[in-house]
Protein backbone atom coordinates (compact mmCIF):
# COMPACT_ATOMS: atom_id res chain seq x y z
CA UNK A 1 0.00 0.00 0.00
CA UNK A 2 1.28 3.26 -0.97
CA UNK A 3 0.80 5.84 2.03
CA UNK A 4 0.89 9.67 1.89
CA UNK A 5 4.85 9.53 3.67
CA UNK A 6 5.73 7.46 0.50
CA UNK A 7 5.29 9.58 -1.72
CA UNK A 8 6.18 12.93 0.27
CA UNK A 9 9.31 11.41 0.83
CA UNK A 10 10.17 10.73 -2.78
CA UNK A 11 9.39 14.13 -3.85
CA UNK A 12 11.46 15.21 -0.76
CA UNK A 13 14.49 12.99 -2.08
CA UNK A 14 13.59 14.13 -5.65
CA UNK A 15 13.35 17.86 -4.98
CA UNK A 16 16.76 17.38 -2.41
CA UNK A 17 18.76 16.52 -6.08
CA UNK A 18 17.33 18.71 -8.15
CA UNK A 19 18.47 21.49 -5.67
CA UNK A 20 21.95 19.31 -5.71
CA UNK A 21 22.02 19.69 -9.62
CA UNK A 22 21.57 23.31 -9.25
CA UNK A 23 24.72 23.17 -7.20
CA UNK A 24 26.87 20.80 -9.23
CA UNK A 25 26.17 22.25 -12.60
CA UNK A 26 26.18 25.94 -11.92
CA UNK A 27 28.26 26.25 -14.87
CA UNK A 28 25.67 25.23 -17.67
CA UNK A 29 22.46 26.86 -18.44
CA UNK A 30 21.24 24.02 -20.17
CA UNK A 31 21.58 21.48 -17.38
CA UNK A 32 20.14 24.54 -15.01
CA UNK A 33 16.92 24.53 -16.77
CA UNK A 34 16.74 20.62 -16.54
CA UNK A 35 17.14 20.96 -12.89
CA UNK A 36 14.15 23.42 -12.47
CA UNK A 37 11.97 20.68 -14.66
CA UNK A 38 12.87 18.20 -11.89
CA UNK A 39 12.25 21.03 -8.97
CA UNK A 40 9.07 21.58 -10.92
CA UNK A 41 8.06 17.73 -11.00
CA UNK A 42 8.59 17.19 -7.38
CA UNK A 43 6.41 19.90 -6.72
CA UNK A 44 3.87 18.44 -8.49
CA UNK A 45 4.25 15.05 -6.94
CA UNK A 46 3.62 16.92 -3.61
CA UNK A 47 0.62 18.18 -4.79
CA UNK A 48 -0.90 15.15 -7.21
CA UNK A 49 -0.28 13.02 -3.27
CA UNK A 50 -1.95 15.64 -1.15
CA UNK A 51 -5.14 16.05 -4.01
CA UNK A 52 -5.43 11.82 -3.58
CA UNK A 53 -5.06 11.30 -0.07
CA UNK A 54 -7.14 14.12 0.98
CA UNK A 55 -10.34 13.29 -1.88
CA UNK A 56 -9.89 17.00 -3.34
CA UNK A 57 -9.41 17.77 -7.22
CA UNK A 58 -8.02 21.11 -6.96
CA UNK A 59 -4.37 19.97 -6.17
CA UNK A 60 -4.65 18.26 -9.77
CA UNK A 61 -6.70 21.35 -11.16
CA UNK A 62 -3.18 22.85 -9.53
CA UNK A 63 -0.91 20.49 -11.11
CA UNK A 64 -2.35 21.35 -14.35
CA UNK A 65 -1.52 25.22 -14.11
CA UNK A 66 2.15 23.84 -13.13
CA UNK A 67 2.83 21.90 -16.17
CA UNK A 68 1.49 25.43 -18.23
CA UNK A 69 3.64 27.63 -16.64
CA UNK A 70 6.92 25.36 -16.51
CA UNK A 71 6.42 24.32 -20.23
CA UNK A 72 5.85 28.25 -20.79
CA UNK A 73 9.15 29.22 -18.95
CA UNK A 74 11.11 26.20 -20.74
CA UNK A 75 10.29 27.60 -23.75
CA UNK A 76 11.15 30.90 -23.07
CA UNK A 77 14.40 30.13 -21.39
CA UNK A 78 15.56 27.53 -24.01
CA UNK A 79 14.83 30.65 -26.62
CA UNK A 80 17.08 33.20 -24.08
CA UNK A 81 19.51 29.75 -24.35
CA UNK A 82 19.68 29.78 -28.08
CA UNK A 83 20.10 33.79 -28.80
CA UNK A 84 22.81 33.39 -25.77
CA UNK A 85 24.64 31.03 -27.78
CA UNK A 86 24.71 32.97 -31.00
CA UNK A 87 26.38 35.95 -29.17
CA UNK A 88 28.62 34.73 -27.31
CA UNK A 89 29.04 30.90 -28.67
CA UNK A 90 28.99 29.70 -25.08
CA UNK A 91 26.41 28.55 -22.62
CA UNK A 92 28.51 28.99 -19.69
CA UNK A 93 26.98 30.84 -16.64
CA UNK A 94 30.58 32.40 -16.28
CA UNK A 95 30.73 34.30 -19.50
CA UNK A 96 27.31 36.54 -18.23
CA UNK A 97 29.29 39.12 -16.85
CA UNK A 98 28.74 42.17 -18.73
CA UNK A 99 26.15 43.55 -16.41
CA UNK A 100 29.13 42.90 -13.80
CA UNK A 101 27.52 41.21 -11.96
CA UNK B 1 1.60 -6.25 -1.85
CA UNK B 2 1.92 -6.32 -5.89
CA UNK B 3 1.23 -2.06 -5.82
CA UNK B 4 4.31 -1.38 -3.01
CA UNK B 5 6.62 -3.21 -5.19
CA UNK B 6 5.96 -1.60 -8.17
CA UNK B 7 6.00 1.31 -6.23
CA UNK B 8 9.40 0.72 -4.65
CA UNK B 9 10.49 -0.42 -8.23
CA UNK B 10 9.44 2.30 -10.10
CA UNK B 11 10.74 5.04 -7.04
CA UNK B 12 14.09 3.02 -7.21
CA UNK B 13 14.11 4.15 -11.30
CA UNK B 14 12.78 7.70 -10.50
CA UNK B 15 15.95 8.17 -8.01
CA UNK B 16 18.48 6.67 -10.29
CA UNK B 17 17.21 8.52 -13.52
CA UNK B 18 17.36 11.84 -11.01
CA UNK B 19 20.82 11.28 -9.86
CA UNK B 20 21.73 10.58 -13.59
CA UNK B 21 20.23 14.41 -14.82
CA UNK B 22 22.52 15.85 -12.04
CA UNK B 23 25.74 14.13 -12.37
CA UNK B 24 26.08 13.24 -16.52
CA UNK B 25 28.06 15.57 -18.21
CA UNK B 26 26.75 15.13 -21.83
CA UNK B 27 23.97 17.52 -22.19
CA UNK B 28 22.14 14.64 -24.44
CA UNK B 29 22.51 11.92 -21.63
CA UNK B 30 20.82 14.37 -19.06
CA UNK B 31 18.37 15.03 -21.19
CA UNK B 32 17.16 11.15 -21.84
CA UNK B 33 17.44 10.93 -18.48
CA UNK B 34 14.94 13.48 -17.77
CA UNK B 35 12.69 11.78 -20.20
CA UNK B 36 12.83 8.70 -18.13
CA UNK B 37 12.24 10.83 -15.06
CA UNK B 38 8.92 12.22 -16.57
CA UNK B 39 8.02 8.71 -17.45
CA UNK B 40 8.19 7.02 -13.87
CA UNK B 41 6.51 9.39 -12.80
CA UNK B 42 3.64 9.03 -14.66
CA UNK B 43 3.68 5.43 -14.25
CA UNK B 44 3.80 6.21 -10.14
CA UNK B 45 0.93 8.83 -10.65
CA UNK B 46 -1.24 6.63 -12.01
CA UNK B 47 -0.32 4.19 -9.45
CA UNK B 48 -1.80 6.44 -6.94
CA UNK B 49 -4.96 6.68 -9.64
CA UNK B 50 -4.30 10.18 -10.91
CA UNK B 51 -4.47 8.98 -14.22
CA UNK B 52 -5.99 12.45 -16.62
CA UNK B 53 -2.35 14.02 -15.28
CA UNK B 54 -0.22 11.04 -15.54
CA UNK B 55 -0.84 10.94 -19.50
CA UNK B 56 -0.98 14.89 -19.70
CA UNK B 57 3.14 14.84 -18.07
CA UNK B 58 3.44 12.01 -20.67
CA UNK B 59 2.56 14.26 -23.66
CA UNK B 60 3.53 17.20 -22.77
CA UNK B 61 6.64 16.78 -21.47
CA UNK B 62 7.68 13.43 -22.84
CA UNK B 63 6.36 14.59 -26.11
CA UNK B 64 7.27 18.34 -26.07
CA UNK B 65 9.30 19.97 -23.82
CA UNK B 66 12.39 17.50 -23.56
CA UNK B 67 12.00 17.03 -27.24
CA UNK B 68 12.25 20.71 -27.24
CA UNK B 69 15.33 20.56 -24.94
CA UNK B 70 16.77 17.60 -26.84
CA UNK B 71 16.50 19.80 -30.28
CA UNK B 72 18.49 22.33 -28.73
CA UNK B 73 21.17 20.48 -27.32
CA UNK B 74 21.42 19.06 -30.78
CA UNK B 75 21.35 22.95 -32.53
CA UNK B 76 24.22 24.29 -30.33
CA UNK B 77 27.50 23.12 -30.57
CA UNK B 78 28.09 22.71 -26.50
CA UNK B 79 32.37 22.68 -25.72
CA UNK B 80 31.36 19.94 -23.00
CA UNK B 81 34.94 20.02 -22.33
CA UNK B 82 35.08 23.74 -21.13
CA UNK B 83 31.66 23.49 -18.92
CA UNK B 84 33.20 20.25 -17.24
CA UNK B 85 35.98 22.22 -15.76
CA UNK B 86 35.65 22.48 -12.16
CA UNK B 87 33.20 20.49 -11.88
CA UNK B 88 34.16 19.00 -8.74
CA UNK B 89 34.23 22.34 -6.88
CA UNK B 90 30.94 22.64 -5.04
CA UNK B 91 30.07 19.28 -5.74
CA UNK B 92 30.38 18.25 -1.21
CA UNK B 93 28.31 21.61 -0.66
CA UNK B 94 25.42 20.32 -3.29
CA UNK B 95 25.42 16.61 -1.89
CA UNK B 96 25.31 18.38 1.41
CA UNK B 97 22.82 20.51 0.73
CA UNK B 98 20.93 17.09 -0.34
CA UNK B 99 21.45 14.96 2.73
CA UNK B 100 20.03 18.16 5.20
CA UNK B 101 17.18 19.21 3.07
CA UNK B 102 16.37 15.15 2.72
CA UNK B 103 17.00 14.45 6.33
CA UNK B 104 14.49 17.52 7.68
CA UNK B 105 11.80 17.06 5.42
CA UNK B 106 11.44 13.51 5.90
CA UNK B 107 11.88 14.44 9.75
CA UNK B 108 9.09 16.57 9.55
CA UNK B 109 6.86 13.71 7.71
CA UNK B 110 7.93 11.48 10.44
CA UNK B 111 7.98 13.17 13.53
CA UNK B 112 5.35 15.97 13.32
CA UNK B 113 3.45 13.99 10.74
CA UNK B 114 1.91 17.38 8.98
CA UNK B 115 -1.16 16.77 11.69
CA UNK B 116 -2.83 14.30 9.57
CA UNK B 117 -2.36 10.40 9.10
CA UNK B 118 0.54 10.22 6.16
CA UNK B 119 0.74 6.30 6.96
CA UNK B 120 -2.74 5.57 6.21
CA UNK B 121 -3.46 4.33 1.98
CA UNK B 122 -5.93 6.71 0.38
CA UNK B 123 -10.06 5.77 0.05
CA UNK B 124 -10.43 3.55 -2.57
CA UNK B 125 -12.22 5.16 -5.78
CA UNK B 126 -15.70 3.53 -7.01
CA UNK B 127 -15.66 2.01 -9.89
CA UNK B 128 -17.03 4.42 -11.80
CA UNK B 129 -14.58 7.31 -10.83
CA UNK B 130 -13.38 9.00 -13.84
CA UNK B 131 -10.41 11.34 -12.73
CA UNK B 132 -10.65 12.90 -16.53
CA UNK B 133 -14.29 14.39 -15.50
CA UNK B 134 -13.62 15.02 -12.13
CA UNK B 135 -10.02 17.36 -13.11
CA UNK B 136 -12.80 18.67 -16.13
CA UNK B 137 -15.36 19.69 -13.85
CA UNK B 138 -12.96 21.49 -11.46
CA UNK B 139 -11.14 23.14 -14.24
CA UNK B 140 -14.52 24.93 -16.22
CA UNK B 141 -16.09 25.79 -13.42
CA UNK B 142 -14.26 26.87 -10.11
CA UNK B 143 -11.26 27.43 -12.68
CA UNK B 144 -12.37 28.74 -15.83
CA UNK B 145 -10.74 32.09 -15.40
CA UNK B 146 -7.84 31.01 -14.01
CA UNK B 147 -7.94 28.64 -17.25
CA UNK B 148 -8.20 31.55 -19.43
CA UNK B 149 -4.72 33.26 -18.39
CA UNK B 150 -3.14 30.07 -18.56
CA UNK B 151 -4.15 30.17 -22.57
CA UNK B 152 -3.00 34.08 -22.21
CA UNK B 153 0.04 32.70 -20.35
CA UNK B 154 0.90 30.40 -23.47
CA UNK B 155 0.24 32.66 -26.47
CA UNK B 156 2.55 35.33 -24.48
CA UNK B 157 5.31 32.33 -24.11
CA UNK B 158 4.45 31.73 -27.60
CA UNK B 159 5.04 35.31 -29.30
CA UNK B 160 8.51 35.50 -26.51
CA UNK B 161 10.21 32.71 -27.86
CA UNK B 162 9.23 33.22 -31.67
CA UNK B 163 10.48 37.04 -31.02
CA UNK B 164 13.43 36.34 -29.27
CA UNK B 165 14.85 33.74 -31.82
CA UNK B 166 13.59 35.55 -34.78
CA UNK B 167 16.75 37.31 -36.39
CA UNK B 168 17.51 39.49 -39.72
CA UNK B 169 20.61 38.14 -41.46
CA UNK B 170 22.94 40.66 -42.82
CA UNK B 171 22.55 40.52 -46.55
CA UNK B 172 19.65 37.95 -47.10
CA UNK B 173 17.83 38.55 -50.43
CA UNK B 174 14.39 38.90 -49.47
CA UNK B 175 10.68 39.80 -51.29
CA UNK B 176 9.18 42.53 -50.71
CA UNK B 177 5.36 41.71 -52.10
CA UNK B 178 3.69 45.13 -51.23
CA UNK B 179 6.81 46.65 -53.79
CA UNK B 180 6.20 43.95 -55.99
CA UNK B 181 2.09 44.42 -56.47
CA UNK B 182 2.29 48.21 -56.48
CA UNK B 183 4.79 48.08 -59.45
CA UNK B 184 3.39 49.70 -62.41
CA UNK B 185 4.07 49.16 -66.11
CA UNK B 186 6.19 52.60 -66.23
CA UNK B 187 8.70 51.61 -63.77
CA UNK B 188 9.46 49.00 -65.26
CA UNK B 189 9.44 49.90 -69.19
CA UNK B 190 10.70 52.84 -70.68
CA UNK B 191 9.55 53.93 -74.14
CA UNK B 192 12.25 55.93 -75.90
CA UNK B 193 11.21 57.23 -79.50
CA UNK B 194 13.94 57.83 -81.81
CA UNK B 195 15.38 58.50 -85.07
CA UNK B 196 15.94 55.33 -87.06
CA UNK B 197 19.98 55.66 -87.75
CA UNK B 198 20.88 55.65 -91.17
CA UNK B 199 21.95 52.02 -93.21
CA UNK B 200 25.62 52.82 -93.20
Amino acid sequence: MITLGHMLTLSAVLFALSVAGIFINRRNVLLLLMCIELLLLSANFNFVAFSRYLGLVDGEVFVFFILTVAAAESAIGLAILVVLFRERRSINVEDLNTLRG
Amino acid sequence: MLVAVLFYTFATILVVAGVGVIISRNPVHAALSLVLCFLTSAVLWLLIEAEFLALVLVLVYVGAVMVLFLFVVMMLDINVEELKRGFTRYAWLGWLVTAIVVAEIVGVIVQRRLGLDVTRGAVPLPADYSNATELGTALFTRYAYAVELAAVLLLVAIIAAISLTLRRRRGLKLQDISAQVAVRASDRVRLVKMKAEPRS
